[in-house]
């Protein structure tokens, strides 16, 4: 070892929303963990909007804190606007969000870090990597210093060649006021690397003194906070409204006059920003017929005057932002405190990766986070505890852990990076899940919490605590399949069903639109007595049975196709009949399973059949 | 051995075409064709030598044919597997001799169509892109199977696909927009409204359309099916030979010869015909010749086209209902004095599509598609003497008289039935299509407080189906309708 190296399991470099988690997962699996940042005060930092969670994203928060992630419980402590999104559609499509006041977040995560045994943080700016027999070993700091680990994450965010613009400024930077990552960057073209660039925007930050907010509409926080993590007993912190305003026709037409001092029109920026979040120049160029976009007036605090605007996204000069917004219904008077920018940075291409998030092309490290090309807290912070978890139990010398489609949006998440790679940041929708009315917010325990048990990241007061509920509501379950009524004792109770002679459970009658707990509780009182989460639960299970039941060998399909494995050694020139075209697209995800392969773009039903074939002849010659 | 794709079977089938030809082969291919090589033609001769061999059939020790062999070992065959060849002596009595001593081969059953060609391609022998049009074309006798594969290769089938998924992608993006941005104040979160239900039902109707073609494409792939029926000795192989031009059958004057049904594919005017020659229809004691009965039945029920045949000397038999029906009196030969009682004449009732009894689901409850534009066809609808007061044609197989006439009756019944522009030839792409109806019809009659992410679980399925057909479809392509449309982003 080199004389002044300090040694570790695991390194993590970052430390934003994917850092700490995998900071955390390496260290709950008993990973001597080293979370290199340049600042400790910024752990936990929300550089964009204010919020947590939203529709596809609240899945993923659930599923961090179903393996005992840090995010759901983080965001229970901070949050001062909790909305259940979609509540008056179905349960699979619900997506629970909060507001955070960003000091108490950041406050709460620095707390939940410094909690964590086995995790130290260590000051200082990642500048190249130690590589030894072709394996990561550790990284060296910009100072001198080395600190030598089994595995490596890195989770930069956007600093990677950061680059911001203000109109025609530019400013090298991976957040404004921080310095961006050049040298980790030359580390990874050295290395061979396929990056890529994109680029995200923010709008500019309002003082909320200076906001009419009684001219506005306002959006109230729910009454009842639905909490992200099972662990929460009920939120705490007071919740506060947003102001809705609008953009105009003038403001439109502003935006128009000066859009050729854009960067994103001007030719200043030519990489792909994300689509799902246009800044207010593309929704005009491309929505400019519509009589205005809204806008929400975010709090960014309870002490804080500082307001985010959602839905102004921009990278206009500072004048024409502070036209723009004297221009908006409500903010005739109100003070920019700091100027919208887009920025760009280098990314890598996710398909360098494979589905444990370690790099195919440097065994020992892996990436998670905006570096793979998503945007999203959730995102990254889903990929952080991915990436930390196999990192650790890569360094203690276990198998690596994949979560599948079929199992959670992680899974979803990162099976569509390392097989599709991005064109935009990518961002999770309850869309992209095939399985979604499987994959629900209010089981994300039940399908995760046992696997992250056995693999190491779960905690004892958590697991304790899961397993306490599932008797809850395995019992609660029994008694509703036990009890039954015929369509004639349903009449009684006022119950109208067909009278087809049927006994129907108690849990089929759940499955009636019109049918609620309350209903059913009027019947056989003890069913009183069961928890409202427990009871909202089985209701979901009882609408989408049928549903579910098809969803089950849609799923046992896609099993068998992912247990065709495809040898990581195979040489697609080798197969036989494979066209050229399919030989590169295969070559540029190698995909690790027959299911896979199939999801990659443009790959045929004939390639298939060949690697299928060729799949199974290599497990013969494997057997013999 | 080389390593098989599948714990594989051995499989066997004539290489070369049916009918009259000098030398007729026998391709076997599996991990049982040398010992099944061994076992009729004795010790196995060199690899890729033709050897002159004595084939005796293992069972019974009779001797089958003086014929040259080949022993291929894999995998440097066709398939990538163990391969045989047995060049055979023309002749159709010899090769069904010699494939039923193959069938009797532990391991060894006759090939499926197609099978050479996916044992090749499982091995990484073909490289088949567009696999099936290709495989279609390379299957394809007649002019009219060459036309449809081509079509199908160029995507007639493709296009329509992809149009009808175009718009269920639609529809199901305007339906995930409303779920996954209900947040975005310029989603109209409202859900599933009464124009998207309409732009389903209009979907699910266009495709009920194309699906009620009576079966027209996959019947045109696999050969219009005219079965020949009657009793013993009426002339049935006489008539099949003479009709397919080749000694397809095997003639003889002892009643009750053909125990089993005897397929011949020809071309009649462009258009594939498969001939089915079948046991002599009567009563009998011979429970071998009782099952060739059976099963003269059964093809008749299936069959698109029964001839019954009658010998010009037999009383006239009751006409009972079935499948479309030609009632032709042969051995014309025999009674010249009573030619002009059963002069052949045009037949020229119209030959009702649907509602024939011709076996299958499909067919039956939707009304015929317009007539074809066939070359010959114009306006003039098939006709065919379907019931019991119909023509009786009028034939001897012997001199061909009244052969032109039935043929030209055959062939207009094919063509009716065969005729226009088929787009779904596959039963694979009937059933995804039909699968696809029913997921709309369900978007369809959800009601205004259904969930909305079950409908969309429904398009979502319906779009999935939609994509068996024409290659799959991503999320990303949703995403992109979804955003092209929608201004997102708060």
């Amino acid at each position: 070892m080199h004389p002044s190296e300090t040694s570790y399991d695991v390194i993590v470099v970052g430390g934003g929303h994917a850092g700490v988690e995998a900071a955390a997962a390496a260290a709950r699996v008993g990973a001597r963990t080293a979370l290199v940042t340049h600042r400790a005060a910024t752990i936990g930092a929300m550089s964009c909007n204010p919020a947590i969670g939203g529709l596809g994203k609240g899945h993923l928060v659930r599923e961090v804190d179903a393996l005992d992630g840090l995010m759901g419980r983080v965001a229970d402590a901070s949050g001062i606007q909790f909305r259940l999104l979609n509540r008056r559609k179905g349960p699979a499509v619900r997506g629970p969000r909060t507001q955070a006041d960003r000091a108490l977040y950041a406050r709460a995560m620095q707390a939940a870090i410094a909690e964590t045994a086995g995790l130290s943080v260590v000051e200082g700016e990642v500048d190249d990597l130690i590589v030894a027999d072709g394996r990561v070993a550790g990284a060296v700091l910009g100072d001198g210093r080395r600190l030598s680990a089994g595995a490596v994450v890195i989770t930069t965010g956007t600093f990677l060649r950061g680059l911001i613009h203000i109109g025609e400024r530019q400013v090298p930077a991976g957040r404004v006021g921080e310095g961006p990552a050049i040298g980790l960057a030359q580390t990874l073209d050295r290395h061979g690397f396929r990056l890529g660039r994109l680029k995200t925007g923010t709008p500019p930050r309002l003082d909320g003194r200076t906001i009419d907010w009684a001219a506005l509409e306002m959006q109230q926080a729910d009454a009842d906070p639905v909490p992200f993590s099972t662990l929460t007993e009920r939120i705490t912190t007071p919740q506060i409204a947003c102001g809705i305003t609008r953009t105009t026709q003038d403001v439109h037409d502003l935006i128009r006059a000066n859009l050729h001092r854009s960067p994103m029109y001007s030719g200043g920026i030519s990489s792909r920003g994300p689509r799902y979040c246009p800044s207010i120049e593309d929704k005009v160029v491309r929505f400019g017929d519509r009589e205005g976009h809204q806008i929400f007036l975010e709090p960014e605090g309870l002490d804080d005057p500082t307001v985010y605007p959602n839905g102004i996204s921009t990278a206009l000069p500072e004048d024409v932002q502070a036209a723009i917004i004297a221009a908006i219904p409500g903010l005739a008077h109100t003070r920019i405190v700091r100027p919208g920018y887009a920025i760009e940075y280098d990314y890598v291409d996710p398909r360098e990766l494979d589905a444990t998030l370690q790099t195919r092309r440097l065994p020992g490290l892996f990436l998670a986070g905006q570096i793979n090309g998503t945007t999203g807290y959730e995102e990254a912070a889903g990929q952080g505890l991915v990436a930390g978890l196999n990192a650790a139990r890569l360094a203690g010398g276990s198998d690596l852990a994949v979560f599948d489609r079929a199992e959670s949006y992680l899974g979803v998440m990162i099976d569509d990076l390392v097989t599709h790679g991005v064109s935009e940041p990518y961002r999770m929708f309850t869309s992209r899940s095939e399985y979604r009315l499987s994959l629900r917010v209010d089981n994300a325990d039940e399908r995760l919490t046992p696997r992250g048990a056995a693999l190491g990241c779960v905690g004892s007061a958590r697991a304790a605590h899961f397993a306490a509920g599932q008797e809850v509501l395995a019992r609660a379950r029994a008694r509703l399949d036990a009890l039954s009524l015929t369509p004639n004792e349903a009449a009684l109770h006022g119950l109208a069903l067909n009278r087809d002679g049927l006994r129907r459970s108690a849990f089929q009658l759940l499955s009636y639109p019109e049918i609620g707990w309350d209903r059913l509780a009027a019947i056989w009182p003890d069913l009183a007595e069961v928890p409202p989460r427990i009871a909202e639960r089985l209701r979901t299970d009882a609408t989408y049975a049928v549903y579910l039941d098809r969803q089950q060998a849609d799923i046992a399909a896609f099993r068998r196709d992912e247990a065709v494995r495809l040898p990581a050694s195979l040489d697609y020139a080798a197969i036989a009949g494979l066209s050229n075209e399919m030989r590169i697209k295969l070559d540029g995800v190698r995909p690790t399973t027959l299911g896979q392969a199939a999801r990659i773009e443009g790959v045929t039903p004939a390639a298939l059949t060949l690697l299928a074939a060729h799949a199974r002849r290599g497990r013969e010659s494997a057997r013999a | 051995m080389p390593p098989a794709p599948e714990p594989a079977d051995t499989i066997f089938a004539p290489a070369t075409g049916f009918g009259r030809a000098a030398v007729s082969v026998v391709r076997i291919s599996g991990p049982a064709a040398g010992p099944a090589l061994d076992a009729l033609a004795g010790p196995r001769p060199a690899p890729r030598r033709l050897s002159l061999r004595r084939l005796t059939d293992a069972a019974t020790g009779t001797l089958l044919d003086q014929a040259l062999v080949a022993w291929l070992p894999g995998p440097a065959t066709a398939t990538g597997e163990d391969m045989a060849e047995l060049h055979l002596h023309g002749g159709t009595a010899v090769r069904a001799a010699v494939l039923r001593a193959l069938g009797a081969q532990p391991g060894c059953r006759p090939a499926e169509a197609g099978a050479f060609t996916r044992r090749a391609f499982l091995n990484g022998r073909l490289d088949l892109t567009e696999a099936e049009g290709i495989a279609d074309l390379i299957d394809a006798e007649t002019e009219a199977q060459r036309v449809q594969a081509l079509r199908q290769l160029e995507g007639a089938l493709g296009r329509q696909v992809a149009a009808w998924r175009d718009t269920a992608i639609d529809l199901l993006a305007s339906t995930e927009a409303a779920l996954d941005f209900a947040d975005e104040g310029d989603v109209d979160d409202s859900g599933l409204d009464a124009a998207l239900t309409g732009r389903a039902a209009d979907l699910a109707q266009d495709i009920r359309k194309t699906l009620a073609d009576g079966r027209r494409g996959e019947r045109l792939r696999e050969g219009f099916c005219v079965v020949l029926a009657g009793p013993p000795n009426a002339g049935k192989s006489t008539l099949l030979n003479a009709l397919a031009g080749r000694d397809a059958a095997i003639v003889s004057d002892i009643p009750g010869t053909t125990r089993d049904a005897i397929e011949v594919r020809c071309d009649l005017g462009g258009l594939p015909v498969m001939l089915v020659d079948t046991a002599g229809l009567r009563e009998t004691a011979d429970p071998v010749e009782a099952e060739g009965v059976a099963r003269t039945r059964r093809r008749i029920e299936t069959a698109d086209l029964v001839l019954r045949l009658i010998p010009i000397d037999a009383p006239e038999p009751d006409r009972e209902g079935g499948p479309a029906t030609l009632w032709v009196r042969t051995k014309a030969d025999l009674a010249t004095a009573s030619a002009g009682q059963f002069r052949p004449r045009e037949p020229r009732n119209p030959l009702p599509l649907a509602g024939r009894g011709g076996g299958g689901a499909e067919g039956t409850a939707e009304p015929p598609p317009s007539p074809p534009s066939s070359p010959q066809g114009g306006e003039e609808r098939c006709v065919l003497p379907h019931d019991a007061t119909a023509e009786t044609l009028l034939i001897s197989a012997r001199t061909g008289a009244g052969l032109d006439t039935l043929l030209a009756a055959i062939q207009r019944v094919a063509e009716a039935s065969l005729g226009g522009d088929a787009l779904v030839t596959r039963e694979r792409h009937r059933d995804a299509l039909t699968r696809t109806v029913i997921h709309l019809d369900r978007v369809v009659a959800a009601s205004p407080d259904y969930p909305p992410e079950l409908t969309a679980e429904d398009l979502r399925l319906a779009v999935r189906s939609l994509g068996e057909v024409g290659g799959h479809v991503g999320v990303e392509e949703m995403l992109d309708r979804l955003f092209a449309g929608f201004c997102i982003g708060k």
